[in-house]
């Protein structure tokens, strides 16, 4: 099997580095396809981050680059849905692949 | 000073006469002719008619669909509604067919959720913190 590529996996812990972020992919878990505005409220009401909206669409911006977060166009709007692939993906190489596989019972 | 008029900016002052007054409710309190086309057309609260007066303006001015299309796509409301129970409204908004972009949100003391009130704007409303 062949590694998971180097710059993949950079972008991925690039995006996981910052608490801001993780905090993003929280409320993205919560409830996935949320406006700009929602992501604002949300880290600024629930978890009261002093942060501008520009900071926060660069944020989005890192989370995109490493595939966590992926938009979606609806009509006039634009909604942020969470992609935990790349999570899967990157922790595979020491977790080894997701078989699926009831664990075995102990005696 | 007071603020006794606020405006957004609506695509047809006929269409949004109708969701402002049947849809969410609002009472017609002015609607004069201005020149060839436009009305100065203001909703009030029927519980405050004496309160502060909406302007339903024309949205002709070429700056405004620039403006509101980059507010709409980030999901960024224009005006902000004060209602006793977001939930309750969401449901009965909902059930007249409104599309809501932000489902009701409980954050700390404050319950918001956010609809396109179909001219061109999204709207919030809001509990008003007790």
């Amino acid at each position: 099997m062949l590694a998971y590529p180097v710059d993949v996996a950079d972008d991925l812990f690039k995006a996981l580095a910052d608490p801001t972020r993780r905090t993003i992919l929280d409320e993205l878990a919560e409830k996935s396809g949320q406006t700009l505005f929602e992501i604002c409220s949300r880290l600024s009401m629930k978890h009261q981050l002093a942060i501008s909206r520009q900071a926060i669409s660069q944020h989005l911006a890192v989370l995109e680059a490493a595939g966590l977060v992926e938009t979606r166009r609806e009509g006039r709007y634009k909604f942020h849905e969470l992609n935990t692939a790349p999570l899967r993906r990157g922790f595979e190489r020491w977790l080894g692949p997701d078989t699926s596989q009831p664990e075995e019972s102990t005696p | 000073m007071k603020i006794r008029l606020t405006s957004v900016f609506v695509d047809d002052q006929a269409e949004a006469q109708r969701f402002y007054t049947e849809i969410l409710g609002f009472v017609t309190k002015h609607d004069v002719p201005v020149g060839e086309r436009d009305r100065w057309l203001t909703v009030v609260s029927p519980d405050e008619p004496g309160g502060t007066e909406l302007l339903l303006e024309p949205a002709g001015h070429p700056a405004v669909k620039a403006y509101r299309d980059a507010l709409v796509e980030d999901g960024i409301p224009l005006a902000q509604f004060a209602v006793d129970d977001v939930n309750a409204e969401y449901e009965r908004l909902r059930g007249l067919g409104v599309h809501f972009t932000q489902e009701p949100l409980e954050m700390g003391p404050v319950t918001t959720a956010v609809f396109d009130d179909t001219c061109g704007n999204l709207i919030q409303i809001a509990t008003e913190p007790r």
